[in-house]
């Protein structure tokens, strides 16, 4: 069989889902966010919502997520994506409307506008992708980072004296009355895939049913920000990571 | 025709309130009018104060210096507006805890015991509109029908089935001024 | 005839909004300006005109939801004082990045820091030299009475889409508190998408379909040479808002030999020092620009020829005078006038300043 029996429509077992562009990547090789993107796509795709989507891109790795995902975005200002999305949604109540967010802009800067949009009981999907640092500005210490990991802004590692505790957001959002369906997901290998795309088709369909905010959390690596390997990363992440932010429901009301 | 006015007193006396039924029926007889209010927390239990200004023409400044009419209803205001008064201009309060009163030879000075006058209406909420009665007899510068046009336009639809008791209270207050 | 209702000037922007087609206002307390949101609440227009409002849980909060809301194509909108106006810098550097319109009010009170709640015109450098970070323009807007207070909502609107820029009325704690006549303007309705595509193009997150490239809504531009493509626009934009926008007017100055220059409230005090200068034989007129950027520079350049000095009066340290003096280049003498820290001056110390400069 040569290549051209290969590319035979027959053949086809897998073909890029076409709500993805066709832009390569700027992520690290390794990185989480390709596999969430695709997830968002797939989900969009299938539940045929491309027309009626708009997502809210961060300040971070993601900022430029809009090259990716063929739908309409917002890129905001650094820690604002859910007031935006509250803006866009209780205007345009028949759409869509999902943030995309790091550790960083969410659990630091941006607070307020989640936990009060979040409590608000936004009809929104927040999407959190977890790699307990700043990546895009070169691996610093976010409220995310664990006790003892070292980062760029805490050399000898986190020190609980000097940066407080890592911070659960996830479980603090999941007390909030507003949120319908709190998880905490991870997508380092297939099931682990296959669970989080469940769990962002379940908040989307949350959001058609008016049942408020829906938050996921994607627990996830970062390997050049935590300088190992692709492979070294996964196993830190499940080694001291999964123990401290475990994985699964916090809430599906 | 153009009247500045300075109405002063307690938070609470309906002070604003009696500026802006003032004003909205200079409105109804077509005159400009501002209406323009002291603010913050002097409000809460302090003092409080709005100038009004009528005129025929286009209201310049809605703050001004010095009054045609400063009506006082408490010492303080007595107080810190009886030199405002313009020379030939007039000066109304309520003599109900005022120690000590106005001295100005150089004005026309008139008491309404609008405190006195409610109780004896059994209508304490209708003091504002004692004082409103009492400043238009001096001023008849808006017409009675146009102070009751007035009152409708200022007071929400649920509540207009006291404007006959606030008319009474003006006609009171018409009638108790002293000069 | 039109129905004439007594309101404050705040109420007045609430009401306009409603009956302008405003899709959105979120805002956040402080005084003096929360009768904005108060009347709208009271209102309930979401019952009427399906008008969204919201109180965010800060300004920050606020000035994002309208970019959220702006993103969509919305006419959105909000209101603050200075304190709550710093706040939303960021957002309105972005905005102006984004490109998108909005409406916003800051009912100025007396700074810096917490300052007072009394009227202010400190706020004139933040409004028109910047506020946010980076080389941007607010279209902003100085409404001295209720009724401008009411018109200039739409007219707001009306600026910020057609040249999709922030656009800012910026007023004060008199003609946010006190009340004026108002005659209410014919009703609009609020836009459709299709309407909002065919008056002002298609460039919002309406949501992707099959014919149409996507719609990414964004102030990024990491390579310099785009960033300066862009900066270039921008420049060409705040032109032409110089060309055609400049909005202004004149009192008594077809014979002046001197003018006040005032904005806001302070112009209305001068319009009352002008008629006791006047009854005194100094023949003086008022320029009062009413747009202050852009800012009436060739107006005062044009009246220079005819005049032999000015005077600026303001409720602050001296803020527009600068302005003033640019536009005059020391062709004439350009005195100042100015009490500070919500002192409101009074006509006679405005004539007194202007006898002083006669002299």
């Amino acid at each position: 069989m040569d290549v051209k029996d290969i590319i035979k429509p027959e053949n086809k077992v897998y073909g890029k889902c076409p709500v993805l562009t066709e832009r390569v990547l700027h992520y690290c090789p390794g990185c989480s966010h390709g596999t969430i993107h695709k997830l968002l796509a797939e989900v969009i795709q299938e539940m045929g919502i491309q027309d009626k989507t708009i997502a809210i891109s961060p300040v971070g790795c993601a900022v430029f997520a809009y090259n990716y995902i063929d739908i309409d975005w917002q890129q905001a200002p650094h820690g604002r994506a859910a007031a935006l999305a509250t803006g866009a949604k209780r205007i345009c109540p028949d759409k869509y409307v999902f943030t995309y967010q790091g550790d960083g802009d969410l659990s630091a800067i941006g607070t307020a506008e989640t936990i009060h949009a979040c409590n608000r009981g936004e009809n929104i999907v927040i999407i959190l992708v977890n790699n307990a640092i700043y990546g895009m500005t070169g691996g610093q210490m976010s409220p995310l980072t664990l006790e003892g990991q070292v980062t760029s802004t805490t050399p000898y590692g986190r020190d609980i004296a000097l940066n407080g505790y890592p911070l659960k957001i996830t479980n603090l959002i999941a007390q909030l009355d507003g949120t319908c369906y709190v998880t905490r997901q991870s997508v380092q290998n297939a099931a682990a895939v296959r669970k989080t795309k469940k769990a962002i088709r379940k908040a989307f369909e949350n959001s058609a049913q008016k049942k408020g905010t829906s938050f996921i959390e994607v627990v996830s690596s970062c390997n050049s920000g935590w300088k190992l390997s692709p492979v070294d990363a996964n196993k830190w992440m499940e080694d001291n990571m999964f123990p401290f932010y475990e994985l699964g429901d916090l809430k599906d009301k | 025709m153009k009247e500045e006015i300075i109405i002063a007193g307690f938070g609470g006396q309906g002070v604003l309130s009696m500026g802006k039924i003032l004003a909205y029926s200079g409105i109804m007889q077509d005159m400009e009018v501002t209406w323009m209010p002291s603010y913050g927390p002097e409000m809460r239990g302090g003092t409080a104060n709005v100038t009004v200004v009528l005129s025929d023409k286009r209201v310049s400044s809605p703050i001004v210096q010095s009054y045609d009419t400063v009506i006082a209803l408490n010492q303080q205001s007595l107080d810190k507006f009886q030199q405002s008064v313009k020379a030939g201009g007039l000066l109304l309060y309520d003599p109900n805890g005022i120690t000590t009163p106005p001295t100005r030879k150089d004005i026309k000075i008139a008491k309404i015991e609008a405190a006195e006058e409610a109780t004896k209406l059994g209508n304490s909420k209708g003091y504002n509109m004692i004082v409103l009665g009492a400043f238009l007899k001096l001023k008849p510068i808006v017409k009675m029908e146009n102070v009751i046009k007035g009152l409708k336009k200022s007071i929400p639809e649920r509540h207009h089935h006291l404007i006959p008791m606030n008319e009474q209270a003006i006609e009171r207050g018409m009638g108790a001024v002293e000069v | 005839m039109a129905e004439k209702l007594l309101m404050k000037g705040n109420e007045a922007v609430a009401i306009a909004a409603i009956r302008c087609g405003c899709d959105g206002y979120f805002g956040y307390p402080i005084t003096p300006q929360s009768e904005v949101m108060e009347t709208l609440m009271e209102e309930k227009p979401w019952e009427t005109t399906g008008m969204v409002v919201l109180q965010a849980e800060s300004e920050v909060a606020s000035i994002n939801m309208l970019y959220g809301g702006a993103s969509c194509g919305k006419k959105v909108m909000t209101s603050s004082s200075s304190p709550g106006i710093s706040l939303m810098c960021e957002g309105f550097s972005y905005m102006a990045g984004a490109e998108l319109p909005c409406l916003v009010v800051n009912v100025v009170r007396g700074g810096p820091g917490l300052g007072s709640i009394q009227a202010s015109q400190a706020d004139y450098f933040q409004a028109t030299k910047g506020g946010g970070h980076g080389d941007y323009q607010l279209i902003v807007l100085a409404p001295n009475s209720v009724q401008e207070m009411y018109d200039f909502v739409d007219l707001g609107f009306e600026l910020a889409f057609k040249y999709r820029n922030p656009a800012l009325i910026l007023t004060d704690g008199v003609i946010g508190q006190m009340m004026e006549k108002v005659e209410l303007r014919p009703e609009k309705k609020r836009w459709t998408d299709e309407e909002v595509i065919k008056l002002h193009g298609d460039w919002a997150t309406t949501g992707k379909t099959k014919d149409r490239p996507q719609h990414a809504i964004t102030s990024l531009a990491l390579e310099s040479a785009v960033l300066e493509r862009f900066n270039l626009r921008l420049i060409e934009k705040y032109k032409k808002l110089n060309e055609q926008e400049v909005r202004f007017e004149k009192t008594n100055c077809d014979d002046a030999d001197y003018i006040i220059i005032a904005y806001g409230a302070a112009s209305r005090v001068c319009e009352k020092a002008v008629e006791l200068a006047r009854s005194e034989g100094i023949k003086v007129g008022l320029l009062r620009p009413i747009t202050l950027y852009p800012f009436p520079t060739k107006e005062i350049q044009n009246m220079a020829k005819q005049l032999k000095a000015i005077l600026t009066v303001e409720m602050s340290a001296g803020q527009m005078v600068q302005d003033v003096r640019l536009a005059i280049n020391g062709a004439l003498p350009v005195e100042f006038f100015g009490r500070l820290g919500g002192i409101i001056p009074t006509p006679e110390e405005v004539v007194a300043a202007l006898k002083k400069m006669v002299k």
